[in-house]
């Protein structure tokens, strides 16, 4: 990626900064002139979600008026400020790259106040805040990886088409309309690309079946609900280059027959939504939408539909259920959707990352994009990176990457002194695989053959610190609540085992629950009506699988080994370490410590109400 | 290919099939019970309870039999070990939220449930938790709704909006919460509900109730009386409900030729005037200006003569008929009939001509 040959900050640019530092004072007066206007100078600021949850809109407004009060006018304030897409490093949000004569540098932790030193010293006097530039860890975060979807997120305008075409954009519809579908079809077939939503379907295959049906009207729909806690490479793509999402459901539409297409996206990403709208108005007045594409004489529209936020709209047949207008609830697969899906109709439904790779793989070829990944899972994957990790964020890596090197590697290795433990990958729907496994491969097969799956790509890296039973009674309150309440098992076999597993974390475990959940969790898998009861015992079968002397451990002994269910908790005051300081006494919420000055502090056990204020709060480790 | 024939086997019987039948419509020609909670004949497959799973030899898990739909060669059993256990389990979670009170429950003898909880000999114990207990709803004349003991078929929802058109209830709520209701649970007859009853004839439990009959009588105590609905000229076919010599209530006649089951606010549940006592049971003829109660051979013979008379003296055309269309079609052309060949006359018409 450009950023990552050109953003060496640091040494590289301190001795030039610091030739250029005695020139701060006259540059000043110049500016205050209005001669400093001609620099060559870019300012991007992440404008993901994620960095504008850190406050991105505030330094940007900031630059913007620190720039006009240094004399570099308004005209070219708007042309040097951009808004970029989210570049993935979400830990030290809101990220500042400043492109100065060719030269640049990143700022990580930018906040407001920050924004008048860089100006004066950086922008003004040509010498970067060396405090403030990223460290080591985001090249560490950056070079590992293989981004060819998110290339552009980060560098490019999200809400500018020539920023896009700039960069080769739309070249991928020119060549797929000047080739027939069925090229089209077999280009994306021997491409190899699986689907990345989850089910690892191979799409060329997906859009083959459609494109031989004999209804005239088609539906393409872009799965853009993406749901899972912990998941936000859609929203990412989509916030940082939403063109290309476009482009790949244009060539899409055109390959199978289509002539309308939608995107189904949760109403909970405004800005992605917002985006999407204006790439969508701005692809129209260019061509690349409506009537005629480009005068080749195939008709394309794209329409948004936003979801209400239902976790199982983003199951196929309850996606299209939705943008029917009904309650989205899974239908019964009589018929592939390749032959009747929206409104009875042929349709294919692609995920975002998905149609986000056409492009690609039409413009470089089948080949090219067959080079990276393994032989049965090609190209790469977006995983969001999430959990006890330094590096949290979004990274892209080729499919069959050791869940190791994406940890240790991109992810900068633990927080603090913490021992990794186990890795919850495909959200609610997957499955944790404990550090044991570590050196697996990440592509579609390895994941299933050890009871996970790939779903969507979110990875949760737990320490061990999280009691797994807890994490597993998470994600089945998350199934339990998101459950449509169609079919037996998944209504009411999800709350049986969410009421199983509370039981177990509250010390009333029984001996035989591990081998109800097993029994349970099998058949709720096994006769459940979509892939939501399919995999929501995924979570649970797996950590009894791993960790299954941490259910014995509840259900025999009482006890949490990670020390996190809280009414197995038992708080104890140790006398000999206690300095009669008092602090556990006066943030206990509920006066069972009893202490005086100069006296040990005594708990209540009968008034405890095991919130674990005192243990945060004793600086001498006296509770135990 | 419409004619091409697909050869199952279920349980070891051989059928030819469609392409595009189901395993269920297969099993019903191979005489082949499977047991269904969500499956009603009026209504599109749904999926929903999972009770029809079946083991299809060499697929990995067991598929239902209501939305899967056949293919050549397969071969099909319905009563393996493995799949009467689940069938049990998906019973048990069921029995877990519900009342379990069939001693008192109106639909007892004619419950779906209680039929396959009892021939699978299962309770609600293994999986007992969290049960609903909400409010029974009786905020309109004709049906009683005890959502604790709906198992969400959706059966009533469907029929609801597939077949009577009036959408007037849809499931709410997500997770173990959801249920049928109207909208903000407000009472039916805010919510454009016709009161046909369509969704208490479909309701496999004793969630739904005809609130008339309520507490009038068991399912087996009653003589079931095949007739025509009176009431307009479709001819739809019910069974009234008979007990002690009085009408209880109107079940549906799902064989019925012209309705399949389906009945309306008058079939269902218009039955008050059989026993009415301001009903007129014997002819009035009027007599001096009085109305006085008479027999049919006094009447009929008065009728005869004064028809004969006015025949007689003013000829066929100052006669004529008009007859109802709560007639059956068989007492229409009698009476089509009599005017013509015995009035000679062709004044003679219907009310149903809409």
């Amino acid at each position: 990626m450009a950023g990552q040959t050109k953003t060496r900050p640091g040494t590289r640019k301190v001795s030039r900064a610091g030739k250029k530092a005695k020139a701060t004072t006259a540059s000043r007066s110049k500016a205050q002139s209005g001669v400093q206007a001609v620099k060559d100078l870019t300012i991007k600021v992440c404008m993901g979600t994620g960095g504008l949850a850190a406050g991105s809109q505030d330094v940007i407004d900031e630059f913007a008026a620190q720039l006009r009060v240094c004399g570099i006018t308004a005209d070219i304030v708007k042309k040097c400020v951009n808004k970029t897409g989210c570049r993935g490093f979400c830990a030290k949000d809101v990220l500042v790259e400043i492109t100065l004569d060719g030269e640049t540098a990143v700022y990580q932790l930018v906040t407001p106040d920050k924004v008048s030193r860089i100006v004066q010293e950086h922008i003004l006097g040509g010498d970067p805040v060396e405090q403030w530039l990223v460290g080591p860890e985001y090249h560490a975060f950056h070079d590992k990886q293989t981004k060819i979807l998110l290339k552009q997120c980060g560098q490019i305008d999200p809400e500018d088409i020539n920023a896009y075409i700039e960069i080769g954009g739309y070249e991928g519809v020119k060549k797929a309309l000047s080739q027939t579908p069925f090229e089209v079809i077999e280009e994306v077939k021997s491409s190899g690309l699986r689907g990345r939503g989850g089910a690892g379907f191979p799409t060329g295959l997906k859009w083959e079946f459609c494109s031989m049906s004999s209804e005239a009207v088609r539906y393409i729909i872009c799965n853009a609900d993406e749901g899972d806690p912990g998941a936000f490479m859609d929203r990412a793509i989509i916030e940082g280059n939403p063109h290309s999402v476009l482009e790949g459901m244009i060539i899409g539409g055109y390959a199978i027959g289509a002539k309308e297409g939608y995107i189904y996206i949760r109403a909970e990403y405004p800005l992605a939504v917002g985006r999407l709208e204006i790439a969508i108005e701005q692809a129209k007045k260019r061509g690349f939408l409506g009537k005629n594409v480009l005068r080749s004489g195939y008709d394309f529209e794209i329409r948004i539909k936003q979801g209400a936020g239902a976790f199982v709209c983003g199951e196929a047949s309850a996606l299209m259920r939705s943008i029917e207008g009904k309650r989205g609830m899974p239908r019964a697969k009589l018929w592939r959707s390749a032959v009747k899906g929206l409104w009875d109709k042929p349709t294919v439904l692609n995920n975002v990352e998905t149609f986000a790779n056409i492009p690609l793989i039409i413009l470089n070829g089948a080949e090219w994009y067959r080079g990276f990944g393994t032989e049965r899972s090609t190209g790469t994957k977006v995983f969001a990176l999430t959990g006890k990790m330094k590096n949290t964020g979004l990274i892209e890596v080729p499919m069959g990457m050791t869940l190791r090197e994406m940890i240790f590697d991109i992810g900068g290795g633990m927080t603090g002194k913490n021992t990794l433990k186990a890795v919850q990958t495909g959200g609610p729907s997957g499955g944790c695989i404990p550090a044991r496994h570590l050196d697996l491969p990440v592509d579609f097969d390895s994941l299933a053959s050890v009871g996970s799956m790939m779903g969507s790509g979110s990875m949760v890296v737990v320490d061990q610190t999280t009691c797994m039973v807890d994490l597993a009674k998470f994600f089945i309150t998350f199934t339990q609540h998101e459950s449509c309440g169609k079919c037996v098992p998944c209504r009411i076999g999800t709350k049986r085992m969410l009421e199983t597993l509370t039981r177990i974390t509250e010390g009333r475990g029984r001996e035989d629950d591990i081998d109800l959940l097993i029994e349970l969790g099998n058949d709720i898998k096994n006769a459940s009506l979509c892939g939501l009861g399919q995999s929501a015992p995924n979570p649970i079968l797996s950590t009894i699988e791993f960790f299954r002397e941490e259910y014995e451990a509840h259900i025999k002994y009482g006890r949490c080994p990670a020390n996190v269910c809280k009414s197995l908790r038992q708080y104890l005051i140790s006398p000999e370490a206690c300095k009669m300081c008092g602090k556990c006494s006066r943030v206990c919420p509920s006066g069972a410590i009893k202490w005086e000055p100069r006296h040990t502090a005594e708990l209540d056990k009968t008034k405890c109400v095991k919130c674990g204020a005192c243990y945060d709060a004793c600086p001498f480790n006296a509770i135990m | 290919m419409p004619d091409e024939k697909l050869r199952i086997t279920i349980n070891g019987k051989v059928v030819l099939c469609s392409r595009d039948e189901t395993i269920l419509d297969a099993a019903k020609k191979a005489e082949v019970r499977i047991p269904t909670l969500c499956y009603d004949e009026r209504l599109e497959p749904y999926g929903g309870c999972r009770l029809c799973i079946v083991e299809i030899k060499d697929f990995p898990k067991p598929v239902p039999a209501c939305t899967t739909r056949v293919k050549d060669k397969m071969v099909i059993s319905t009563e393996t070990d493995e799949v009467r256990r689940m069938r049990k389990n998906i019973l048990a979670l069921l029995l877990s939220n519900h009342p379990n009170d069939c001693m008192r429950c109106e639909a007892t003898g004619n419950c779906a449930l209680q039929t396959l909880s009892y021939e699978y000999e299962v309770d609600g114990t293994r999986f007992a938790g969290e049960t609903w207990n909400l409010p029974i709803r009786n905020d309109n004349p004709f049906i009683t709704y005890d959502p604790n003991k709906c198992i969400l078929c959706g059966r009533c929802v469907r029929i609801c909006n597939d077949v009577v058109m009036a959408g007037t209830i849809e499931l709410t709520g997500r997770g173990f919460d959801s249920r049928p209701d109207t909208s903000f649970g407000r009472p039916r007859s805010l919510d454009n509900c016709e009161f046909c009853g369509q969704c208490v004839s479909t309701c496999p439990t004793g969630a739904l109730i005809d609130r008339k009959a309520v507490g009038r009588g068991r399912a087996y105590e009653m003589t079931k009386v095949k007739t025509t609905c009176p009431y307009c000229g479709t001819g739809c076919n019910f069974y009234l409900n008979v007990k002690d010599g009085e009408v209880v209530k109107v079940t549906s006649d799902f064989e019925a030729p012209v309705n399949h089951g389906n009945l309306c606010i008058k079939g269902r549940y218009g039955y008050d005037f059989i026993h009415s006592q301001e009903r007129i049971t014997s002819p009035i003829i009027k007599k001096g200006g009085q109305y006085v109660e008479s027999t049919w051979d006094e009447a009929l013979d008065l009728v005869a003569q004064r028809l004969g008379e006015i025949l007689q003296e003013y000829g066929p055309s100052s006669v004529g008929a008009f007859s109802s269309a709560r007639c059956t079609n068989e007492e229409n052309f009698l009476l089509s009939k009599l005017v013509r060949t015995v009035f000679k006359s062709n004044n003679v018409d219907c009310c149903a001509r809409v």
